[in-house]
C-alpha cells in the first residue's frame, strides 16, 4: 500500500523539486558577480542553433494560418479582416509557441546534455567543492540567455510569420495587399504584442529551468544523460501548452478585445 | 597547518538501504589517513558527506567549529574553501584547457592579477609534473595526467584539507607509486590534513599515518597504521593482507556454511609491517612517527621481519 502511495505521489515530489529549483534560480539571479561572459557565450550559442530552424518553421506556420483563417473568413464574407486575424494568431499564439518549441528542442536539449555530461563526470561536484555554486555560475546565465533569445526569436517569428501569411494570402487567395495591411490594426492592438513577448520570455524561462534541472539531476552514466535530455524536452512541451492556455485565458479575460 | 575533522555518530542511508551507520572518528590535523573498504561499502559516499555534497541522516562533522552536516548553504560554500578534492577521474572541466582549469578557482575566488595567477598555476603544474601540457584539453590526455591535473587544481587555493577519491584506480603500479610519493611529499610541504579513499592495499600499507576500514555498514576500525597492520581482528587482517579466508566474501559477507567450512583452516601468518614511505628529500614529515613506536608503546610484537629496508612487499602469499 505504502509503495503504491509513494509511486503515485512521486511526480508531485518531482514537480515540487522543480519548483524549488526555479525559486533557487530566481534568488541566484540577483546575486553578484554576474557571469557576463558565460551569458554572452550561451546566448550566442542558443541563438546560433535556433535562428534558422525557427525561421524555417515560421514561414509555413504563417502560411498555414493564412490559408486556414483566410478560407474560413471568406465563408463569412469578411475578407477584409484576413490580415488582422492572421496577425492576431501569429503574434499571440504561433509566435511564442514556435519560439518555445525550438528553444526547448534545440537550445534546451543542448543545455540538458551539457549539464548532464558535467554531472556524470563529477564536474558539478568539483565546482561545488571549489566553493562555486553551479546555479549561479552555470544555470543563471543559461536561463537569462534562453529568455533573451526567446524574446528576440519571438519578434522574428512574428515578422516572418506575418510576411509568410501576406505572401500566401495575396498570391494564393487573391487577397489584396492593401486590405491585408490595412486590417492589421482593425482587430489587433498593442497589448497583443506585449502578451506575445511576455509569453515568449516565460516560455524561454520554463524551457531553460526544466533543461537545467533535468541536466543537473541526471544520473546513472551516459544513458542517464540521454534520459535527462528526452525528459526535459517532453516536460517542457507539456508545460508550455498548459502555461500557454492559462496565460491566454487570463489575457482574454483581462484585456478587452478591440472592437472594429 | 592542517585542520582536524571530527566525525561523530554519522549515519547515511539511501532510501531504506543503510550505507553505513554510527561512524565516529577524528582525523588528526596534518596527518595522512586512508579510508579502506571493500568495493561498494560507501567509501566515496563517506568522502562526499565530508564535503557536504551529501547530507547525512544523523551525526555531525565538525571542522573549525562548523558542523558540515547542519550548517547553512552559505557557510558550506565558505568552509569548502578549506578543501581541495581530487575526484576519481580528476573531474576537469571539459571545455577548458588544463591551464584554465587550474586557474579557475583563483579567478573565481581571488582578485589576483593574471600574472600572479600564472605564477601560481605554473608552480602547481610543476609540482605535479605537468609543465608543458597547459594548453591541452582534458579529453586529450591520459587518465593519469588528468588525475595529476585534478590534483594541481585541488591544491591551487592552498587547502587545509585534501581529500583523494581513489587516486590509484586505473593507474599502473609505477604511476601509483609515483603518485603515492607525490602525496607524501605534498604532505611534508604543505602540512595539510590528507584523507585518501582507496581499496588499494599497497597504498594503505605504506603511505598513511592512520588507517580506517569501512565494512558491513560500519567503521570496523580506525587507528594508527601499525595498529591495523598488526591487528588480529578477522576483517581487518583479511582485508589488509588481501586474503580469501575471513568474513568478507565475493558478494558482501560470507554465509554461515562458508564460514563453517573455513573453520579448520589455519590463517596465514601476518606478513611483516613495511616501512612507511618517506618524503623524497629525506626530511621527515611533521606527523611522521618512528617505525615500531606504536607497537612498542602498546606492548605488541610486530610480525617477524617488520620495519626492514628493502623487504619483500608481496602480500597475501
Amino acid at each position: 500500500m505504502a509503495s503504491t502511495a509513494t509511486r503515485v505521489l512521486a511526480p508531485v515530489g518531482t514537480a515540487g523539486k522543480l519548483f524549488a529549483f526555479g525559486l533557487d534560480v530566481g534568488r541566484a539571479l540577483f546575486r553578484r558577480p554576474f557571469q557576463l561572459r558565460e551569458f554572452l557565450q550561451q546566448a550566442w550559442f542558443i541563438a546560433s542553433v535556433t535562428i534558422i530552424p525557427t525561421a524555417l518553421v515560421a514561414i509555413p506556420f504563417g502560411a498555414v494560418i493564412a490559408l486556414q483563417v483566410g478560407g474560413l473568413i471568406k465563408q463569412f464574407g469578411a475578407q477584409s479582416f484576413t490580415g488582422s486575424a492572421s496577425v492576431l494568431a501569429v503574434v499571440q499564439q504561433a509566435g511564442p509557441i514556435a519560439t518555445a518549441l525550438l528553444i526547448a528542442g534545440a537550445g534546451g536539449s543542448a543545455i540538458a546534455a551539457d549539464l548532464g555530461a558535467r554531472k556524470i563526470r563529477e564536474e558539478l561536484d568539483a565546482m561545488m567543492v571549489l566553493g562555486i555554486d553551479p546555479i549561479q555560475r552555470l544555470v543563471v546565465p543559461r536561463v537569462l540567455a534562453c529568455m533573451l533569445v526567446a524574446f528576440f526569436l519571438n519578434g522574428m517569428v512574428s515578422v516572418v510569420g506575418v510576411s509568410g501569411g501576406y505572401v500566401f494570402n495575396v498570391m494564393l487567395q487573391d487577397g489584396t495587399p492593401g486590405s491585408y495591411l490595412a486590417s492589421f490594426t482593425a482587430l489587433a492592438q498593442l497589448p497583443d504584442l506585449w502578451v506575445g513577448l511576455l509569453k515568449a520570455i516565460v516560455f524561454g524561462f520554463i524551457a531553460a529551468i526544466v533543461a537545467c534541472y533535468k541536466g543537473m539531476n541526471a544520473g546513472g552514466g551516459p544513458k542517464g544523460v540521454g534520459d535527462a535530455v528526452n525528459e526535459s524536452v517532453v516536460i517542457t512541451f507539456l508545460m508550455l501548452f498548459v502555461v500557454n492556455f492559462v496565460m491566454s485565458t487570463i489575457y482574454l479575460q483581462v484585456v478587452p478585445p478591440k472592437t472594429g | 597547518m592542517g585542520v582536524e575533522i571530527k566525525v561523530d555518530d554519522l549515519s547515511k542511508s539511501f532510501g531504506k538501504q543503510l550505507i553505513w551507520g554510527d561512524v565516529s572518528l577524528t582525523i588528526p590535523a596534518g596527518e595522512i589517513c586512508v579510508m579502506l573498504g571493500p568495493s561498494g561499502t560507501g567509501k566515496s559516499v563517506f568522502l562526499k558527506t565530508l564535503i557536504g555534497l551529501l547530507k547525512p541522516d544523523k551525526g555531525s562533522i565538525l571542522i573549525e567549529g562548523t558542523d558540515i552536516a547542519s550548517c547553512s548553504e552559505k557557510e558550506l560554500y565558505e568552509i569548502r574553501k578549506l578543501f581541495g578534492v581530487l575526484f576519481q577521474d580528476g573531474a576537469m572541466f571539459g571545455s577548458m584547457n588544463l591551464y584554465d582549469n587550474v586557474a579557475f578557482p583563483l579567478r573565481e575566488h581571488t582578485k589576483k592579477s593574471e600574472s600572479e595567477i600564472r605564477d601560481i598555476v605554473m608552480e602547481k603544474m610543476d609540482l605535479v609534473g605537468l609543465l608543458g601540457a597547459e594548453d591541452k584539453l582534458p579529453g586529450e590526455i591520459s587518465g593519469g595526467m588528468r588525475k595529476r591535473a585534478g590534483l594541481a587544481r585541488a591544491l591551487v587555493l592552498d587547502p587545509e584539507i585534501v581529500l583523494f577519491d581513489e587516486p590509484d584506480s586505473g593507474l599502473d603500479p609505477v604511476r601509483t607509486s609515483f603518485l603515492n610519493q607525490l602525496i607524501i611529499d605534498l604532505n611534508a610541504q604543505i602540512d595539510a590534513t590528507f584523507l585518501i579513499v582507496t581499496h588499494d592495499v599497497n597504498t594503505a600499507r605504506t603511505v598513511p599515518d592512520n588507517i580506517g576500514l569501512l565494512y558491513h555498514r560500519h567503521l570496523a576500525m580506525f587507528g594508527p597504521r601499525e595498529m591495523l597492520l598488526s591487528s588480529e581482528e578477522p576483517v581487518v587482517r583479511q582485508f589488509l593482507n588481501a586474503q580469501r579466508v575471513g568474513p568478507i566474501g565475493m558478494s558482501e559477507e560470507k554465509d554461515a556454511d562458508e564460514l563453517e567450512a573455513e573453520k579448520g583452516q589455519e590463517l596465514p601468518p601476518l606478513p611483516p609491517i613495511p616501512l612507511q614511505q618517506e618524503p623524497s628529500n629525506g626530511i621527515p614529515r611533521r606527523s611522521q612517527r618512528e617505525p615500531g613506536v606504536w607497537c612498542r608503546e602498546n606492548g605488541i610484537t610486530p610480525p617477524p621481519g617488520s620495519f626492514q629496508e628493502n623487504m619483500n612487499m608481496t602480500i597475501g602469499s
